[in-house]
């Protein structure tokens, strides 16, 4: 069953993504997500990318369902059920967090609940990069792809230089399935603790229907975070997916 | 005490995992068997790949689920690749199969068998895909045909999945005489309406209902065709709980399947059930499941 919430405001955070502020008394954990409905469009995954008195999604436009999305303004309703899935574990160590794309707004919510952690936010340019100046109190190193801001190059490569600058006891990561792969890989080498969070296709988001499923992990129930023991179990990860019938897609 | 043999197969205990919960990827399923089921029914299988209808696909209730997710599957072909690794997976894998037609039905099992299926379960009992399922599996003589020709070509065991929405479901098991096994019983029909946005949740108005409301259903139903037929009965609908299986045993099923209980206590539910399944025989003085099966009727 749904709850309708409205939504107080709204606020473009870059030429394609949106930010959707709304009031909804469920207590997520950071990393958890819902399922967003529009009547008559498309029902979706989505993180919660602030737990406030003021909750709130950040969406990037990519198809109908959040291109729907995109033009509901102050005082439009949407259908939410949630939260769902298995969040982050946050640590007390010194941890590095690394986001690329829409991944900051899985991230935003832990980053605000860990007391010593530096960030990467990564995106293709200057103009995607998703909220550089939310973490006032966090070291925030910056990478586009086209070096138009920060570092030149992928998250991948700037998170390796600062691994093996400082010790880290812990490494976050959310963002294109490719940088989550290499962040892994590099963790797995160094023996250093680490937790994703995927993304699949979702179609119930409560664990029933396999169409998330990554290696016999469920997404949505077993994940949507993982960490290394998971992680280093997943041959599909970085390579293959599985479109809405079940087949697999390289990814 | 809870193995099993249904049409000489063997079975390491009675409680198997539905079709269409987490089967449509080998690995998934494995990761249930490490869980602890007796064997796996696949995903529901047909000619072509389908991506199954836009969301939302299903609403959840406190007391159940209704789901429409219409019948994705990657299509036989593509499936193979599925069942050749459950190959050696240590319990029976049994290919769950839809057609639109006789002939469908008939290549689609070859295919399962030629895969290593260990039995086919035909999907006669969808509710909510057009010109599948349950629009054949209300129809005896339809039901009758396909049962009949299916059995003709393929050696394995034949399972024939019944649906609860007609008026006398004895009759359509009677009509599946070929079949080696009942399965029963698929979802209800059913729908759900959004009162605040004022039209029907699921994208395609009609799902199936499953999940612990439908268990006096299912129970009925295994109750009154096992008086009626001479066949083993597999129970499927809104099995939770050890209480509940044994509900199923006792009314005539030699296993049950388990589907939308596994959203709500995950996978291990499995091992619990047979855990408290296996006490509860042991406290009353039986050596194995099969000693209860129908004792209901006495
Ligand atoms: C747990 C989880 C959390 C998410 N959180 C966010 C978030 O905070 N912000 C955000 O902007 N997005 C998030 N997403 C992604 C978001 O759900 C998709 O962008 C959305 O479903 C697209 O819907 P649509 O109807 O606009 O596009 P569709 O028309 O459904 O799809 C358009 C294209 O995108 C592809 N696609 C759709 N979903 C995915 C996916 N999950 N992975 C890869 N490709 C996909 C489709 O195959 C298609 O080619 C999240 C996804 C998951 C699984
Ligand atoms: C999400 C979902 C998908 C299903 N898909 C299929 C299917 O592809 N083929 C089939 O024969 N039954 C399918 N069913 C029906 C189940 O196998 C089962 O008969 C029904 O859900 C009742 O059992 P349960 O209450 O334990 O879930 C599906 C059920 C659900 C909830
Ligand atoms: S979306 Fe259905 S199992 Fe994850």
């Amino acid at each position: 069953m749904y709850r309708v919430v409205r939504i107080e405001k709204v606020v473009q955070e870059t030429p394609s993504i949106k930010s959707f502020y709304f009031v909804d008394n469920s207590n997520p954990a950071p990393g958890q997500f819902y399922m967003v409905w529009i009547p008559g469009v498309d029902e979706f995954p989505m993180s919660i990318s602030a737990i406030d008195d003021l909750k709130r999604f950040t969406v990037k436009k990519i198809g109908d369902g959040t291109a729907a999305m995109h033009n509901l303004q102050e005082g439009d309703r949407l259908w939410i059920r949630g939260p769902y899935g298995r969040g982050f574990k946050p640590t007390d160590e010194p941890a590095l967090v690394v986001g690329g794309g829409t991944g900051m707004a899985t991230l935003a919510p832990l980053i605000n609940a860990l007391r010593d952690a530096d960030v990467i936010i990564a995106a293709r340019n200057e103009k995607e990069l998703l909220f550089v100046d939310e973490f006032p109190d966090k070291e925030v190193h910056i990478a586009t792809d086209d070096g138009s801001r920060g570092f030149k190059g992928f998250a991948s490569e700037l998170a390796a230089v600062l691994i093996d600058k400082k010790e880290y006891g812990m490494v976050y990561t959310c963002g294109p399935e490719p940088m989550i792969k290499a962040i892994v890989d590099i963790c797995l080498a160094r023996k250093i603790p680490v937790q994703a969070s995927l993304e699949r296709f979702m179609k119930c988001g409560i664990g029933v229907c396999d169409s998330c499923s990554i290696n016999g992990f469920r997404v949505c129930a077993d994940g949507p975070v993982f960490s290394e023991k998971e992680l280093a179990q997943m041959t599909e990860l970085g390579k293959w997916k599985r479109d809405p019938s079940g087949m697999k897609v390289k990814i | 005490m809870l193995s099993i043999t249904i049409n000489n197969l063997h079975f390491p205990n009675p409680f198997l995992l539905a079709s269409g919960i987490l089967d449509e990827s080998a690995d998934t399923m494995f990761r249930i068997i490490k869980h602890g089921a007796g064997g796996v029914v696949t995903k529901s299988i047909g000619m072509k790949k389908r991506g199954g209808y836009q969301n939302p696909v299903i609403y959840e209730l406190p007391y159940g689920l209704i789901n429409a997710m219409g019948l994705p599957n990657p299509g036989i072909e593509a499936f193979g690749e599925e069942m050749k690794k459950l190959k050696n997976c240590g319990v029976p894998v049994i290919g769950s199969i839809f057609g639109g037609t006789t002939d469908e039905f008939v290549y689609l099992a070859k295919k399962m068998e030629n895969y290593g299926a260990d039995a086919v379960e035909l999907n006669l009992s969808c509710p909510h895909a057009k010109g599948y399922g349950m629009e054949i599996g209300v129809n005896p003589n339809l039901v009758a045909e396909i049962v009949g020709e299916v059995k003709k070509s393929v050696s394995i065991p034949v399972w024939c999945k019944l649906t609860p929405n007609v008026t006398d479901i004895v009759e359509i098991a009677k009509a599946a005489d070929k079949a080696d096994a009942l399965v029963m019983i698929n979802t209800l029909k059913a729908m759900a309406i959004d009162i605040e946005a004022q039209r029907p949740v699921l994208s395609n108005t009609y799902g199936g209902l499953s999940g612990p409301c439908v268990k006096p259903v299912g129970l009925r139903a295994v109750y009154d065709v096992f008086k009626e037929v001479d066949k083993p009965i597999i129970g499927v609908g809104g099995v939770c709980s050890w209480t509940d299986a044994l509900e199923y045993f006792m009314a005539g099923a030699s296993a049950v399947q388990i589907g939308t209980a596994i959203a709500t206590k995950g996978p291990t539910i499995f091992a619990e059930i047979s855990r408290d399944v296996a006490d509860w025989l042991k406290k009353h003085g039986y050596d194995s499941i099969k000693d209860v099966v129908g004792v209901a009727h006495r």
